[in-house]
């Protein structure tokens, strides 16, 4: 075993595995062994509220999805007319404003801590990524609203998208793709990002406070001048 | 049905506006924002409950 979250060996009670089905388990126990994935504590200073936004925006994702599914089952005649279409209609809305809200604190927080330190670069890149995803999919569910708000919307977003000259493969004007863009192909591009993102995380465990980076075996192991500056690491 | 129409279509009003020289915004966006940053603030220094001992 090696420096943390770098382990390269193979268990010592398993064999080198020959079949690709073998070795694709032995490289994912290496990388994500089952007690960083689910693990049973996390470092002090996690308990901090600046940590909870990550979670939040989450647990608002999930809230998205299960109102989308009842909005998608029920259709947009059903969500315009019905009190408990407009009901679910703006949880949908609103559990969109908290997941932006919370991701957008949860970015602040993280790069004020500087969080793509030791070897969390992926980690950052993923969670800028679900942010650019994300507005893709609000933007197409602004499109959605299939009233006088979407369509002033529509109208000005096709000629920003024609300038660039996708206006033809992604046509906001064309109800139907849009629809389809919204409910399949944005919510799982969404969903598999965040979910890379997560088990980033829990590869290289929370990125330590400025003050704390001594504390971090993963910072440790890529900033040598740490353990010269600060003598025995802690 | 009418009345559902009419409603709909009265939901999508043009909301009030703020602005300052050339700076315009809608208040309910300035609302989030504003309420965003007091959020940031807040997580910075409220004291986080501990429900047990940590490491």
């Amino acid at each position: 075993m090696s420096v943390e979250g770098r382990t390269t060996e193979t268990p010592a009670d398993e064999p080198s595995a020959r079949t690709w089905t073998g070795k694709s388990r032995q490289w994912l126990l290496r990388r994500l062994p089952p007690e960083k994935l689910l693990p049973d504590d996390q470092p002090s200073y996690v308990a901090s509220w600046i940590y909870v936004f990550g979670i939040g925006a989450i647990a608002s994702f999930v809230f998205v999805i299960l109102s989308g599914i009842v909005l998608s089952l029920n259709g947009p005649l059903w969500y315009h007319v019905s009190v408990l279409g407009h009901f679910v209609n703006s949880t949908h809305l609103w559990s969109v404003e908290l997941f932006f809200i919370t991701m957008v604190i949860h970015l602040w927080g993280k790069y004020w801590m500087a969080a793509w330190r030791g070897g969390r670069a992926l980690t950052w890149i993923t969670g800028v990524v679900s942010f650019a995803v994300s507005i893709v999919a609000a933007f197409t569910g602004y499109l959605l609203q299939t009233n006088f708000d979407s369509q002033w919307i529509a109208f000005q977003a096709k000629d920003a998208l024609n300038a660039v000259g996708i206006g033809a493969w992604f046509n906001v004007a064309d109800l139907g793709q849009i629809f389809m863009w919204h409910i399949t192909l944005m919510p799982l591009a969404v969903a598999a990002v965040v979910v890379l993102h997560v088990i980033l995380v829990r590869m290289h465990g929370v990125v330590p406070p400025l003050d704390a980076a001594e504390s971090d075996a993963q910072l440790r192991s890529t900033t040598p001048s740490l353990i010269d500056t600060e003598g025995d690491a802690r | 049905m009418s009345g559902a129409f009419a409603s709909a279509v009265n939901a999508v009003s043009p909301g009030i506006y703020l602005g300052w020289g050339g700076f315009v915004i809608q208040l309910g966006n300035l609302i989030v924002i504003i309420a965003m940053l007091v959020l940031f603030a807040l997580a910075l220094f409220l004291p986080f409950p501990h429900g047990r001992r940590r490491r």
